[in-house]
């Protein structure tokens, strides 16, 4: 049952993603993996649409990845599936909701949640960056190191990484300016 | 009854207006429901947008539960998570089955072979601002580490370390290695 299976990827997703937006996405990487039901590079093309819609970006990707499985039941139940666990947990909380902020346990196990969530994010933007910026299956073929790198696509991220980062004026414009620019020279470039 | 209609459109007004999620969402919050509505005060609101970044899930999400509980209870919470969720709902779905139907076209293959490279780049620009904020000293940067070098190279769930690094949080703030 596909349904069944979706809600309780969501659920986990919804469960253990600390840390906003783009925590789900190793969970995202998990779902693909143990599931098949989607590739890496669909999914890094889901993370650019859920940038670029409105919306919080977890809920945006759950969305998309239960459409993309099961239609719009399988959209409406992943969504479900990512929100249930924050309605319960908040639901529990919200009456003792000083405590649970003063707690001495909660802020010592969220010291350990976060550097944990930088790395899980970090290992799920390695595969994005494998999958963008080099041809490993090229290279894997023709054993020729050149053609290991996608030197296009490795000179737009530098340039991305410049703009985005140390130009001052650009640094606080939204990231949709940036995809649709790197739509572009995706197109303008033949990548 | 009427309230919940309420707190349904006043959260799907929210969703539809958040781009991007997180502190984008904060100005948009202040607006709607703190100026507008007067259902909390700034101050609740920072409460909740705290709390929500230290629980699970989707911080937009666990903000809204929080408002729709505090105005009608449960089912309050219910409704007003439901309306943010329902813009992204009904938007994802009309993209997500209009680009089906075009990504076999060469353009839009190369169009999203460029878009990759942004998110990898926008990917690697939100790990450095949480690393900022997370890895404060020598345990947080190993864990960190840990984590990342196990996940790569290893099959494991993150839900494993998730659950090991709140373990680990705990032990080394009892054994007083924080802070170091």
């Amino acid at each position: 049952m596909i349904y069944l299976r979706l809600f309780y990827e969501f659920f986990k997703a919804g469960l253990f993603a600390v840390g906003g937006g783009m925590a789900t996405l190793p969970f995202l990487y998990d779902i693909s993996d143990s599931t098949g039901w989607f590739t890496h590079s669909q999914l890094a093309d889901m993370v650019a649409v859920s940038e670029s819609t409105p919306g919080p970006i977890g809920v945006n990707m759950a969305t998309y990845v239960g459409y993309t499985t099961g239609g719009i039941p399988g959209a409406v139940i992943a969504t479900l599936g990512i929100i249930a666990p924050s309605i319960i947990i908040i639901l529990l909380i919200a009456k003792v909701l000083k405590a649970f902020r003063q707690n001495k346990y909660v802020d010592a196990a969220f010291y350990g949640l976060r550097p944990c969530s930088v790395g899980l994010i970090a290992a799920a933007g390695f595969l994005v960056l494998k999958l963008a910026l080099f041809n490993t299956e090229l290279y894997q073929s023709t054993g020729v190191l050149a053609d290991l790198f996608n030197i296009k696509a490795i000179i737009l991220a530098a340039a991305l990484l410049v703009v985005t980062r140390y130009v001052n004026k650009l640094r606080n414009v939204h990231p949709i300016f940036f995809i649709a620019a790197s739509a572009v020279v995706g197109i303008v470039f033949a990548f | 009854m009427r309230e919940l209609f309420q707190l349904f459109i006043a959260f799907a007004r929210v969703g539809v207006m958040t781009f991007g999620g997180g502190y984008a969402m904060i100005p948009i919050l202040e607006r709607e429901i703190v100026d507008k509505r007067g259902w909390a005060s700034s101050e609740e609101l920072m409460d909740y947008y705290a709390v929500g970044q230290c629980t699970p899930g989707v911080i937009a999400v666990n903000t809204a539960t929080f408002i729709g509980q505090k105005r009608r209870g449960i089912a309050g919470g219910i409704i007003a998570t439901l309306g943010v969720v329902f813009p992204s709902l009904v938007i994802i779905t009309l993209i997500a089955g209009i680009l089906t139907s075009f990504s076999h076209i060469p353009a839009v293959e190369q169009a999203f072979s460029g878009i990759r490279v942004c998110v990898c780049v926008l990917i690697f620009n939100a790990v450095t601002k949480l690393w900022k904020k997370s890895v404060t000293d020598k345990a947080t940067l190993v864990l960190c580490l840990l984590v990342f070098i196990l996940s790569v190279f290893l099959d494991i769930s993150p839900a494993v370390f998730v659950i090991l690094c709140a373990g680990a949080g705990i032990l080394f703030t009892k054994a007083g290695i924080r802070g170091k």
